[in-house]
């Protein structure tokens, strides 16, 4: 169980590695033509040496109905322009692994980029909120006092309010209209701001009670400042708590990355995120036909699924709850 | 105990001020304001009456002061996007919200609760691990992509209302028809809302139930010859109930979290819509109020919670009492 998060984690990390190589068109180049056009089918066989795909011909806008144009042959191309495989996207033939988009842009391209953002923001936001957490948390349980009161009453309030909602409150009030850029280090800041307080309560806690344990009394007697007590000696007490807290809030910020940017208050269209790419999954008369729109919500799924079958088999089990 | 209910009901007002107070500042500090609605053809003249009128021209503290002593007559402002007073608005959301989080709540206790004692009892078998392996999957969907895939999986199969609160025509249904229809358009938020919380309360369940039968007392009333249904229900479940009523209060929290999300994909009329048209909006009033009705949920999700535990925990009811 254990192992089969880890090679899932593994793979996706991997894949958002190497989006620009794996990805066979470039995640913002739009086919007109190929609106809502479904995946591309690989043929075999029909007289051609190795796999090859037919052109896609609209016949319908309004049904969004596509017909293969059999008489034409497009070879798979390998290796070549810096990329695994493509088609001939320069014409208007783009291998569609994953069908397009609303506006003609590449699914499957746009979900390997989409990746990196999603992912990066997560994994740093994970980041700052355990290390402020961590060190908040030690030096209220270290120091007491009315610094300790004051920590655990501001991490007290912060834990009761409902953090999508706070999200939504801080996002909203800022412009509408950011560039991705600045949306990053927006939403990193607000997660980090409201994920810490959940672990500085933890960590207080656990050095509280390890500060009085004879290996932290001998090692003041032996004369180590309080800093070397605290990052040599008691938060490495505390590592096993903050690796299980790590794992739940990485789930809970990628997905409140692609809340944000589903109810269109996260990443910028041009962005390509899991979240922006949900937006299309929200079109009901789009979805019944075009099951493939749903691959973003598939990758959040594997994150979470990785996440927890790493955690599950460790013993002890988290029940997640984010709020 | 009348003293705890007391300083929780406190600690709820003080929320309650806090978050809506907040919501005002942020609302009117944030660029741009409500009379952007008007469109890009009004008149200063109309822009100057619209400020005017949400006070939008005077500085923020008096607004807020004016604001707080009006509140305090249960006048919480109008909304410029509905053109009403919010109080009635938001009370009919947050009725909406609070219809939807109870049945998710419900069916997740009695889902997750049901199922957790029949894997929790059962080591082996197909259908306990069945049951076992989909609480894992169903712990790695949250509402967001639970509420997605329902909506695919009624768009495709045409079983069930893909989204809103009632269908076209209803209007001089009578109310037996009307409340049909609700509940039908009810199921799927419902699922997509309470199938994560029902995953988890199985797995907890589950772990605390195989526990507790390994216990001696247990042990002893299967030796004597009980039946085993007795023992199950009558003793091991009461015993083993004490960590699901822990989460609670923490569940009812979350369930105000995942409704936003379930309520925005499935186009349920409540207080996350209203709440997030008012913020992209700016209308100030609208703002606080949702922001003091969802407060309250959770002032009450969390009493709520701590009063089960003592319920189920002596030790937390000699807290409380004390």
């Amino acid at each position: 169980m254990r192992i089969a998060g880890a090679v899932l984690l593994g793979l996706i990390v991997l894949a958002a590695c190497a989006a620009p190589w794996l990805a066979p068109n470039s995640p913002n180049q739009r086919f007109p033509d190929l609106l809502y056009a479904p995946p591309t089918k690989i043929h075999l066989g029909d007289g051609m040496t190795g796999p090859h795909l037919h052109p896609l011909k609209i016949v319908s806008r309004l049904e969004r109905r596509f017909e293969e144009d059999r008489a034409t042959h497009v070879s798979l191309r390998w290796f070549t322009g810096g990329v695994l495989v493509s088609a001939d996207p320069d014409k208007g033939v783009p291998l569609l692994v994953l069908g397009a988009d609303a506006f003609g842009r590449d699914r499957f391209s746009r979900l390997l980029h989409g990746s990196r953002a999603t992912l990066a923001l997560g994994v740093l936001a994970t980041l700052f909120a355990t290390a402020v957490g961590a060190l908040v948390g030690g030096v209220a349980g270290y120091a007491g006092g009315r610094l300790d009161a004051l920590l655990s009453r501001v991490s007290e309030f912060v834990v009761v309010l409902p953090a999508i909602y706070v999200t939504l409150a801080l996002r909203a009030v800022m412009p509408l209209v950011l560039p991705g850029s600045t949306i990053f280090l927006l939403l990193l800041t607000i997660f980090a701001l409201l994920g810490w307080p959940m672990v500085a309560r933890g960590v207080r806690a656990i050095v509280l009670v390890e500060r009085d344990r004879e290996y932290a009394v001998a090692a003041r007697a032996a004369g180590a400042s309080p800093t070397r007590l605290l990052t040599r000696h008691l938060l490495p007490a505390a590592s096993g708590y903050l690796s299980t807290q790590a794992s739940l809030l990485l789930p809970a910020f990628i997905l409140a990355e692609s809340t944000m940017s589903y109810v269109g208050l996260g990443f910028p269209d041009t962005t390509p995120t899991w979240g922006t790419m949900l937006q299309d999954a929200s079109n009901v008369a789009l979805i019944g036909d075009a099951p493939w729109a749903l691959a973003p919500a598939a990758a959040i799924f594997m994150v979470v699924l990785g996440v927890n079958l790493l955690v599950q088999s460790t013993g002890r089990a988290p029940i997640q709850l984010e709020r | 105990m009348a003293r705890f209910l007391i300083r929780r009901l406190a600690f709820a007002l003080v929320l309650l001020f806090c978050t809506s107070s907040a919501a005002l500042f942020l609302t009117r500090l944030a660029p741009g304001d409500v009379t952007s609605q008007l469109g890009l053809f009004a008149s200063p003249v109309e822009i100057a009456a619209a400020r005017t009128r949400f006070g939008l021209d005077r500085n923020p503290i008096a607004q807020w002061g004016s604001w707080l002593s009006r509140a305090a007559l249960l006048d919480f402002g109008d909304s410029f996007l509905y053109n009403r007073p919010v109080g009635p608005l938001v009370v009919k959301a947050a009725g909406n919200t609070a219809v939807l989080a109870v049945c998710a709540l419900i069916v997740a206790t009695l889902a997750g609760i049901g199922l957790g004692i029949f894997t929790g009892t059962r080591r082996t078998g197909w259908l306990s691990g069945l049951v076992r392996a989909a609480s894992v999957m169903f712990l790695s969907v949250p509402p967001l992509l639970m509420s997605l895939m329902l909506v695919f999986i009624a768009a495709r199969t045409r079983l069930l209302p893909t989204g809103g609160m009632s269908s076209a025509g209803t209007v001089d249904a009578s109310w037996v028809e009307t409340m049909i229809d609700v509940a039908w358009h009810l199921v799927l938020p419902t699922l997509a809302l309470a199938l994560p919380i029902a995953a988890a309360f199985e797995r907890l369940q589950s772990q605390s139930m195989s526990e507790a039968v390994r216990q001696p007392f247990l042990l002893a009333a299967i030796a004597r010859g009980l039946p085993r249904r007795e023992i199950i229900w009558r003793h091991a479940w009461r015993v083993s109930i004490r960590p699901i009523c822990g989460v609670y209060g923490l569940v009812i929290g979350s369930l105000l979290s995942g409704s936003f999300i379930v309520e925005f994909v499935t186009a349920w009329p409540g207080i996350g819509r209203l709440m997030y048209e008012a913020l992209r909006a700016r209308d100030i009033y609208l703002v606080s109020a949702c922001a003091a009705a969802g407060a309250g949920f959770l002032a009450f999700g969390t009493l709520l919670g701590d009063l089960l535990l003592a319920v189920a925990d002596p030790r937390v009811r000699e807290d409380i009492e004390a």
